[in-house]
C-alpha cells in the first residue's frame, strides 16, 4: 500500500522540477501560455481528487484489514448505503466539472482568434501543407515557399492555413501551442505566436505511414527585422518553384530543407475540394512503396 | 502470385515466428494423435454448447492473445528505449503497434471479459445455459476464426500498418495496398459478428432467464454490468460492421466512400470508427467494474455499498458513452462550439465514475479486508485507475487537449485506464472464479509475486509517459531523440517487469494444476452470489433445483436459511441442448471466405459464402431440440459432485 503513497510526492517532485524543461509547460508564446495555464489549473484540481481518494483508500485498507485478533470490532457487513453522503460525492464532482468547463470553453473560443500581440500588425499568413512525409510552408504575401523549415517573426500572430496533399497529418509545435489536423480537401486555421526568439521543434504528430517519425521541421522565431531580412534574401536568392518540380517533390519520400522564391498556391490549393486528389492522381503507384526506413540512416532525398 | 509474395520474407523475427508456429502446430497434432485425443477434442470442446466450456475457451484464447500483444509491446519498448535503436525498422514498428492495439482491444480484452461472462452470468442468475446456446458457440468460433485470420497476417501477406484506428485515407487502397489492411477489415468483421450475437444472447438471457424472485434490482452487480454492456454492444457494433464493410468495398471493389478521389469523405471514417470505438471503451470497462464490485464485496465480507447508485451510474455511463466520440479528434477543426459540447459531455462521465469509486471505498468501510490475490488486483485498481481517470478529465478539456493529442500523455492515460481497469479485472476475475472453472485455486504465494511484479512494472512503465508526452513526444514514432531517453528507458524497464509478472502468472496456472488442493465444496471463498451455490465441478446443467431468490446476495441468504440447490424432493427432468458441430464448421467456412476476400480471390470468397448459406439452410431444417436429463442421472451426478 505504501508504494502508492510514495508515488504521489514523487509525481509532484517530477512535475515541479520538470516545469522548467518540459516543453508544453515551458511556453514560448501566448497560445501555449494559455494552454499551460489551463493544464496547471486542472492539475491542481486533479491532485486534490487524487489526494482525497488516496487518503481515503489508505485509511480503509489499513484500518479495516482482517488482522488477527480484530474480532468483530468495527465490522458491520450490512451497511448498504447512505443517501446524504452519496449526494455529497455526486455534487462535488459536478462542481469540479463545472469549474473545469468554464475556462475550457473560454479558452476554446479564444483559440479561434489570433492572440493579442505587442505590435498591431495583422497576423502573418502561412499555408502549411503536409505531404508524405514533408512540410511545405507557403508565404503568399511574401511570395516565398520553404520545405521542412519555417521562419516567423516574434510578437506577431501567425495564421496557419493547414491542409494536406495526401494522408491526414497534424501540425504541432509544442513550444508555441497545441495542434490541429491537416487534411486534404479542407482547410483548418491555427493561430500560434512566438514571444521569445529561438529555434523550436515542430512536427507532424498524426501517424501517416512509414516516414512519419521523420516528418519534422524547425521553426526559427526571430525579430521583425531579422525576419524581413530572411524574406528578402529568400526572395532574391532562392530559385523559383515550377509546377513540374513541385509535382516531383510531392512524391512520397523524405526531403531536405529547401527554399523557393514562389509558391505552389498558384496552381493548387490542397485544402479545397478540387485540389484534394492532386497528389494522389500524380503519384498513386508511389504510395505503396516502402522506404525501408531505419534509425540514423542518411535520409534518402530525391531531388529530381 | 509468387510464393514469396504470399509469405512474408526478409525479416529474421518473422522467420522465427514462422518456425515457432510450425513447431507448436506439429507438437499439438502429435500430442493429440499420440494420446488419441481427437475424438475427445471434437466431442468435448469443438462441438460443445455448454456456456462454461465456451467461456473457458474464450479465456484461454484471450490469454494467448495477451501473450501475443504483450510480445508486441515488449518489442516496441525495446525499440524505443534508446535513440539509435535499430531493433525494428519503421515499417515493422508500424505493423507491430497496429497489431498490438487491435489484438489487445478486440482479441484480448473483449474476449477475456466475454469469457468470464459466459462462465459466470448464467450461474449468477440461476440459469442452466444462455438463451441461445448454439448461437453462443457460433459467437465463440467467429471470434476465434477472426482472431486467427488477423494473426496469420504477420507470416502470410503482411500485417496491417495503419494503426488500430485505421484512419483513411492512409488505410485506403491507394496508400496501403496489399492484403495487410484487408486482414484488419475482415478479421474484425468476422469476429464482430460473434460479438454482436453475444450482445443479443446475453441481453435475452439476463432479461428472460433469471431464477424466480430475482427482480432486476436484485441481480448481482456483475450481471448488471453484463446487461448494460450487452446493450452497448447491440447499439455500437452495427456501426463498426457498416464502417468496415464500406472500407472493404472501397479497397476491394473500388468504391469511393473514404478516398481522396471521387466524392470521398476520408474523415467520415474517423467519425464512424469512434462512434463505435468510444462505446467500445466502455464495453471493456463496465464488466470490469462489475468484477471489481463482486471481488471487493466478497473479500471485504460486506454488502456492496450503494448498489442502486452503482447500477444507475453504469446506465448513465453507457448512455454518455455514445455522446462523446468527437473527443478523439478535437483537433479536427470542428470549431469552438462543437468542441465545447463534446468537452463538457466528456468530463461529465467523470461524475458517475467518481460515484462508483467512492462507493467502492465505502464498501471497504467497517469491513474485514482479506488480501487474497483476487482482492489485491481489485484494490490496486482503485488508486491506479484514479490516476488514469483524472488525466482523462484533463484530456477531455479540449483546449488543453490540443497539446495532449497524439502524444505520449494520451498513451499513458489510456493504458492507465485500460490496464488498471480491464487487465486488472481480467486477472482479478480469473483468480476469483478459477476454482469454479477448474476445481482448484491458484497458488496464492506465486499469485502475489506475479501481482507485485505486474503492478510495479505497470506504474514504472506508464507514469513516465505522461511527462515524456508533455515534452512533445508523439505516439507511434519508431525512434526517439536523446532528450526523451531517460524516461523511455525507465518505461521499458517497467514493461519488462509486467512481462515477468505475466510469465509468473502463467507458471502459476501450471504449478497450481499440478500441486493445488482440489476443491471439495463449490463455495471456495465463502461467496455471496449464486455461482457459488453449485458444486465444483459444475454439472453441465448447473442447478439441480433452482432456488427462489429473495435478496441481492442470494447465496449468502440461502446459507443463512440452510437452503441448497440440490433439493431431492423437487427434482424434475432437465431439458438441455444437444452439442452441435455446425457453429464450428460454419465459421470455418466463413474463415475461408474471408481469407479469399483478403487476397481478393473472389472465386474463393464466393464459394465460401455459398457454403455458409448452405450451412444456414441445414441449420434451418435441423429439428434436434435437445434432450432431457432424467432425475436418476441428476441424483447420481449431484451426489458424486457433492460427495454425499
Amino acid at each position: 500500500m505504501k508504494k502508492w503513497l510514495t508515488l504521489l510526492p514523487l509525481s509532484l517532485v517530477l512535475l515541479l522540477s520538470g516545469c522548467g524543461q518540459i516543453t508544453v509547460l515551458d511556453p514560448k508564446g501566448p497560445v501555449a501560455e494559455s494552454q499551460k495555464e489551463l493544464i496547471i489549473y486542472s492539475i491542481v484540481f486533479m491532485l486534490v481528487i487524487v489526494l482525497v481518494v488516496f487518503a481515503l483508500f489508505t485509511y480503509m485498507v489499513v484500518r479495516f484489514r482482517d488482522r488477527p485478533g480484530r474480532g468483530n470490532k468495527d465490522y458491520n457487513p450490512n451497511i448498504h448505503g447512505n443517501t446524504p453522503i452519496e449526494i455529497v460525492w455526486t455534487v462535488i464532482p459536478i462542481i469540479i466539472v463545472t469549474a473545469l468547463s468554464v475556462p475550457t470553453v473560454q479558452t476554446l473560443y479564444e483559440l479561434e482568434k489570433p492572440p493579442e500581440s505587442t505590435n498591431d500588425e495583422e497576423p502573418l499568413v502561412i499555408y502549411a501543407t503536409s505531404a508524405d512525409w514533408k512540410w511545405f510552408f507557403s508565404y503568399p504575401e511574401q511570395g516565398i515557399e520553404t520545405v521542412n523549415y519555417l521562419h516567423i517573426p516574434t510578437d506577431r500572430a501567425v495564421e496557419f492555413r493547414l491542409s494536406s496533399a495526401d494522408s491526414m497529418a497534424s501540425l504541432w509545435i509544442p513550444a508555441l501551442g497545441g495542434q490541429k489536423y491537416n487534411m486534404a480537401g479542407m482547410q483548418n486555421t491555427l493561430y500560434l505566436q512566438a514571444d521569445e526568439p529561438g529555434v523550436y521543434d515542430g512536427r507532424n504528430s498524426n501517424f501517416n505511414g512509414e516516414g512519419f517519425a521523420r516528418q519534422t521541421f524547425e521553426v526559427y522565431a526571430e525579430s521583425d527585422e531579422e525576419f524581413t531580412n530572411w524574406v528578402e534574401e529568400t526572395q532574391s536568392e532562392a530559385p523559383e518553384l515550377t509546377q513540374d518540380q513541385y509535382n516531383a517533390l510531392l512524391k512520397p519520400g523524405l526531403l531536405d530543407k529547401m527554399a523557393f522564391s514562389s509558391t505552389h498556391l498558384e496552381w493548387v490549393k490542397h485544402g479545397t475540394l478540387p485540389g484534394m486528389d492532386y497528389a494522389i492522381k500524380r503519384h498513386r503507384d508511389a504510395y505503396g512503396k516502402t522506404l525501408h526506413l531505419k534509425n540514423g540512416e542518411e535520409e534518402d532525398t530525391h531531388e529530381e | 502470385m509468387q510464393l514469396d509474395e504470399f509469405f512474408v520474407t526478409g525479416e529474421p523475427l518473422i522467420y522465427a515466428g514462422m518456425v515457432s508456429i510450425a513447431l507448436v502446430t506439429a507438437a499439438t497434432i502429435f500430442i493429440l494423435t499420440y494420446f488419441k485425443k481427437w475424438g475427445w477434442l471434437w466431442r468435448e470442446w469443438l462441438t460443445t454448447v455448454d456456456h462454461k466450456k465456451i467461456g473457458i475457451m474464450y479465456i484461454l484464447s484471450a490469454l494467448a492473445m495477451l501473450f501475443r500483444g504483450g510480445v508486441d509491446a515488449l518489442m516496441m519498448r525495446t525499440q524505443l528505449a534508446f535513440p539509435d535503436m535499430n531493433f525494428l525498422n519503421s515499417q515493422h514498428y508500424n505493423e507491430i503497434f497496429t497489431t498490438h492495439g487491435t489484438v489487445m482491444i478486440i482479441f484480448m480484452a473483449m474476449p477475456f471479459l466475454i469469457g468470464l461472462m459466459n462462465v459466470i452470468v448464467p450461474l449468477q442468475i440461476g440459469a442452466r445455459d444462455v438463451a441461445f446456446p448454439a448461437l453462443n458457440a457460433l459467437s465463440f468460433w467467429s471470434f476465434l476464426f477472426g482472431a486467427m485470420l488477423f494473426n496469420i497476417s504477420f507470416v502470410i501477406g503482411g500485417s496491417p500498418d495503419a494503426g488500430w484506428t485505421s484512419y483513411t485515407p492512409l488505410a485506403g487502397a491507394a496508400m496501403s495496398p496489399g492484403p495487410g489492411q484487408n486482414f484488419y477489415l475482415l478479421g474484425l468483421q468476422l469476429s464482430g459478428i460473434g460479438t454482436l450475437a453475444t450482445g443479443i444472447n446475453f441481453m435475452v438471457t439476463i432479461i428472460k432467464m433469471r431464477a424466480p424472485g430475482m427482480k432486476m434490482f436484485k441481480m448481482p452487480i456483475f450481471t448488471w454490468s453484463t446487461l448494460v454492456t450487452a446493450f452497448i454492444i447491440v447499439f455500437a457494433f452495427p456501426i463498426l460492421t457498416v464502417a468496415l464493410a464500406l472500407m472493404t468495398i472501397d479497397r476491394i471493389f473500388g468504391s469511393q466512400f473514404f478516398t481522396l478521389t471521387g466524392e470521398g469523405l476520408p474523415m467520415m471514417w474517423a467519425n464512424l470508427f469512434w462512434m463505435w470505438g468510444h462505446p467500445e471503451v466502455y464495453i471493456v470497462i463496465l464488466p470490469a467494474f462489475g468484477i471489481f464490485s463482486e471481488v471487493i464485496a466478497t473479500f471485504a465480507r460486506k454488502q456492496l455499498f450503494g448498489y442502486k447508485a452503482m447500477v444507475w451510474s453504469m446506465i448513465l455511463i453507457a448512455g454518455l458513452s455514445f455522446l462523446v466520440w468527437v473527443h478523439h479528434f478535437f483537433t479536427m477543426g470542428a470549431g469552438a462550439f462543437v468542441n465545447s459540447v463534446f468537452s463538457v459531455s466528456t468530463m461529465l462521465i467523470a461524475v458517475p465514475t467518481g460515484v462508483k469509486i467512492f462507493n467502492w471505498l465505502a464498501t471497504l468501510y467497517k469491513s474485514k479486508i482479506q488480501f487474497t490475490v483476487a482482492n489485491l488486483w481489485a484494490l490496486a485498481f482503485i488508486p491506479s485507475f484514479v490516476i488514469g481517470g483524472v488525466t482523462g478529465v484533463m484530456l477531455g478539456m479540449a483546449a488543453a487537449d490540443y497539446q495532449f493529442h497524439n502524444s505520449y500523455f494520451l498513451v499513458a492515460h489510456f493504458h492507465y485506464v485500460l490496464i488498471a481497469g480491464t487487465v486488472f479485472a481480467c486477472f482479478a476475475g480469473l483468480v476469483y472464479w478459477y476454482p469454479k472453472m477448474f476445481g482448484h485455486k491458484l497458488n496464492e504465494k506465486i499469485g502475489k509475486l506475479s501481482f507485485w511484479f505486474f503492478l510495479i512494472g505497470f506504474h514504472v512503465c506508464f507514469f513516465p509517459q505522461y511527462f515524456v508526452g508533455l515534452d512533445g513526444m508523439p505516439r507511434r514514432v519508431f525512434s526517439i531523440i536523446p532528450e526523451w531517453m531517460p524516461l523511455n528507458v525507465i518505461s521499458t524497464v517497467g514493461a519488462f517487469g509486467m512481462g515477468i509478472g505475466f510469465v509468473i502468472f502463467v507458471y502459476n496456472i501450471y504449478y497450481s494444476f499440478r500441486y493445488s488442493e482440489r476443491e471439495k465444496t463449490g463455495d471456495s471463498w465463502d461467496g455471496r452470489t449464486l455461482e457459488w451455490a453449485t458444486p465444483t465441478p459444475v454439472p453441465f446443467y448447473n442447478f439441480a433445483t433452482v432456488p427462489h431468490v429473495e435478496d441481492h446476495d442470494a447465496f449468502l441468504d440461502m446459507k443463512k436459511k440452510g437452503q441448497t440447490t440440490f433439493d431431492e424432493e423437487k427434482l424434475e427432468p432437465i431439458h438441455m441442448p444437444s452439442s452441435t458441430g455446425q457453429p464450428f464448421i460454419m465459421m470455418g467456412i466463413m474463415f475461408i471466405a474471408s481469407f479469399g476476400l483478403v487476397f481478393e480471390w473472389l472465386w474463393m470468397a464466393i464459394a465460401g459464402l455459398v457454403g455458409v448459406l448452405i450451412m444456414m439452410g441445414i441449420r434451418s431444417f435441423d429439428y434436434d431440440d435437445g434432450f432431457h436429463v432424467e432425475v436418476d442421472e441428476i441424483k447420481r451426478t449431484e451426489r458424486s459432485a457433492r460427495r454425499l
